[in-house]
């Protein structure tokens, strides 16, 4: 009997480890690359409608770790990850600046809105300057819910308050909520509270607890979202695999890589924009 | 809240088609949570048996750590692993970050604890039943180890199975040291947090569903090879 | 003297009939501040059974754990065959438990893995284990659950274990405490078999009738001290001590 259960547990651990292995040879076996990005772009099923044509062209797999920008910056600083794919301009200049990536080019843009309540507590609806919507929502105390995790969006929304000239960090646990998450758990926590939030588009169109939640601002300049793509420097971190790094970056910036992304459409809605190389990298 | 009936219906629907999607990611999970198990069992075990046998300075102090690390967040765990292992840390040589293998050993430091721990009481509570037999039959202490491993076996099946459970329903650690790439790092719990961030709620709850049949299924074959082999011994 | 302890115990016995096999010199013990055994002098040589006799509380299980070194005195020393008791003597005793302690496996197994412990070598094991289920009438019994056996046929389990280790010496602290009629007669039949074969018998009872067809030499313990010692039929006919009195009476003992 116990030849029995040794038997047994030894078939449960063979099988267990010869598992725990498996990942190693298949992996490597095929060249890859880790592009540090956003949930904002992973959530919205852009990735999954690019990345194939891309690996199908050059062979090259690449895997998608995606977090808030803050973090996938201070990821790519740490050098875990050849690409990193953000939307916080001023913070992926530093990363460059700062010699952690080679160079930082534009890639697409959209854009923001200020989600809500279909009661518009704060009648903030059809306003074109999202600070002046803001400063309705801070002076009606009506709820806001922020992302708190200085992410892309986050680094956004706190621009638009200072524009707006107000610092709702005093407010933060009365009317103003810092939910500290993803942008997916801050929308499922402002459309549990009733709550106004920024959102970028990708998100809020792919988005599917949305309930009767509304867009009441959008279209102002101050609202624009714009991504950029940066190879990480190999000279901070060896392992970086440059090579093939930057033949995803040329690949995302050629009139194919562009075409693909303009091509992405869910809803019938287009998420993303094209526009590498216009505004001169 | 219709998303609770749809995630049912969606749960069985992902089942009886045999998503090709779901069962990579089911497997992965499976194949994460077993391994760790089972490092943590050729760690705990014997660790909680010296801790309950041996007499040595500090081993009060070293009992009271295991079973404080029980308590361990996963993030917490997650954090120290990707710490190690990220390029900017001191096992970056291994490049194991954001691989299966990174994956086993967050969980395993997450379940070591609590196997080593339920082991310790179970080697305790027996020996003090069988401590002066085993002295009067002059038995080393690797002896007396072995023999409370093997007489508290079904005990110490359940102290696996706890440190299964605790493995398999993790997130926060297998999200950071993985990074949640889909086709290499997705578990469950990772797929389970997207599909949520996403707004899928209903998928996310019969994602949820699925994995606490999984729990249940891996419970229960263990169950029943402790109640063959029982059978077997009439022990 | 103490240069001449034996490589070989068992084949140096039967040379001196008369040495003592195990020595109690002087010995104390004492928990939480309180004098358990009190300077106690005793010499088991081979040859009849020694019982240790006396009330509840008379330190006798005490006396029988410092003797097999389960317990360190706290002073006095206790020597086998004139060398120091250690693991390595602990090897060539055995001792029965009043609970008996069975392991979480089948009859035979217990005895198998008492084997193990004792370093017999493993192809051995199996044939000593049936013989001593054999000669303790427990063969068929030998894929049975031992924590599910009656308790008669635990203790005698117990035994046969003991047994099978092929002891110099056996301490039995109270075997038959707990048992029915019959499962005392079939344990005392088993000592009075061991007996036999020529291993000294350490017995701890509170029994008089159990003493008395046992016979061999009486220890009589009370409160920590040995009030008197002597073969068993002078003890019953005429004891000396005034608490050995009161004990054989059915009286308690002061």
């Amino acid at each position: 009997m116990r030849k029995i259960l040794n038997r047994v547990a030894l078939a449960l651990s063979a099988f267990a480890l010869s598992l725990a292995f498996a990942g190693g040879p298949k992996a490597a076996a095929k060249p890859f690359i880790i592009l540090q990005s956003t949930t904002s772009t992973a959530n919205s099923g852009l990735y999954d409608h690019i990345l194939p044509l891309f690996t199908q062209k050059t062979g090259i797999e690449v895997r998608v770790v995606a977090v808030g920008t803050g973090q996938a910056i201070k990821n790519a600083q740490n050098g875990d990850g050849d690409v990193l794919l953000v939307h916080a301009k001023v913070a992926e200049e530093k990363f460059v600046a700062e010699g952690y990536g080679v160079k930082r080019s534009d890639v697409m843009y959209n854009d923001f809105l200020i989600v809500g309540p279909p009661a518009d507590p704060a009648k903030i609806s059809g306003l074109k300057s999202a600070p002046a919507a803001l400063a309705k929502i801070a002076s009606a105390k009506a709820l806001f819910a922020s992302r708190g995790d200085n992410s892309g969006t986050h680094k956004k929304e706190l621009q638009l308050w200072k524009a707006a000239g107000i610092n709702p960090a005093g407010a933060s646990g009365t009317w103003y909520r810092e939910t500290g998450s993803g942008m997916g758990a801050t929308l499922n926590a402002a459309i549990g509270m009733n709550a106004y939030t920024l959102s970028d588009r990708g998100t809020w169109i792919s988005f599917r607890n949305r309930g009767d939640f509304k867009i009441h601002v959008q279209g102002g300049e101050e609202l624009f979202n714009q991504y950029g793509v940066i190879l990480v420097n190999r000279e901070k971190h060896a392992r970086v695999k440059a090579k093939e790094g930057q033949a995803f970056i040329d690949w995302i910036l050629s009139a194919e890589g562009q075409k693909a992304i303009a091509a992405y459409r869910l809803g019938g809605q287009q998420l993303f924009f094209p526009n590498a190389g216009e505004n001169g990298g | 809240m219709s998303d609770f009936s749809s995630a049912f219906s969606k749960a069985f629907y992902l089942l009886i088609s045999g998503d090709a999607a779901l069962m990579e990611i089911i497997m992965l999970s499976l194949q994460v949570s077993l391994s760790a198990v089972v490092f943590a069992t050729l760690i705990g075990l014997p660790l909680g048996s010296i801790l309950a046998v041996g007499r040595f300075p500090g081993r009060g102090a070293v009992a009271a750590g295991v079973n404080a690390l029980m308590g361990l967040p996963p993030v917490v765990v997650g954090l120290a692993v990707y710490m190690l292992l990220s390029n900017a840390g001191p096992l970056s040589v291994l490049e194991l970050l954001y691989t299966p293998t990174a994956l086993i050993i967050a969980q395993t430091l997450l379940v070591t604890p609590i196997i080593a721990a339920l082991a310790r009481q179970a080697a305790e509570d027996l020996l003090e039943e069988y401590d002066e037999q085993l002295r009067s039959l002059g038995s080393s202490t690797l002896q007396t180890i072995s023999t409370l491993i093997w007489d508290g076996r079904y005990r110490l099946l359940t102290a696996i199975l706890a440190g299964f459970g605790r493995a398999i329903a993790e997130v926060g650690a297998v999200m950071i040291v993985g990074g949640n790439i889909n086709h290499v790092t997705r578990t469950m719990t990772t797929a389970i947090a997207l599909e949520t961030s996403k707004g899928d709620l209903a998928l996310a709850l019969a994602l949820g569903i699925i994995l606490l049949g999984i729990a249940f299924a891996v419970n229960a074959a263990l169950m029943s090879l402790r109640g063959t082999a029982e059978r077997a011994a009439h022990a | 003297m103490l240069d001449a302890v034996p490589a070989r115990p068992r084949a140096n016995a039967d040379a001196r009939p008369g040495a003592a096999l195990l020595e109690v010199r002087d010995v104390t013990y004492k928990a939480d501040g309180r004098t358990l055994i009190d300077h106690i002098d005793l010499s088991l040589r081979p040859g009849a059974p020694t019982l240790i006799l006396g009330p509840n509380g008379a330190g006798k299980s005490l006396l029988l754990r410092l003797m097999h070194g389960l317990l360190t005195p706290d002073s006095g020393e206790i020597l086998w065959r004139g060398g120091a008791n250690s693991l390595e003597t602990r090897r060539r005793q055995a001792m029965v438990f009043q609970d008996p302690v069975m392991l979480r496996r089948s009859a035979k197994a217990n005895i198998v893995h008492a084997l193990k412990l004792r370093r017999v070598p493993r192809e051995q094991r199996s044939a000593r284990a049936a013989q001593a289920l054999e000669t303790s009438g427990l063969a068929h019994l030998a894929g049975s659950p031992a924590r599910r056996m009656s308790g008669g046929e635990q203790q005698r389990l117990a035994m046969a274990r003991a047994l099978a280790l092929e002891p110099e010496i056996i301490f039995l602290d109270e075997p038959t405490a707990s048992l029915d009629p019959a499962s005392v007669k079939a344990i005392e039949n088993l000592i009075a078999d061991t007996q036999g074969r020529g291993v000294k018998i350490v017995l701890v009872t509170h029994d008089v009738g159990q003493a008395r067809r046992l016979g061999g030499e009486i220890v009589f313990l009370n409160k920590g001290r040995i009030t008197e010692t002597g073969p068993a039929a002078a003890f019953f006919r005429k004891p000396e001590s005034r608490a050995a009195r009161q004990f054989l009476a059915g009286e308690i003992v002061e």
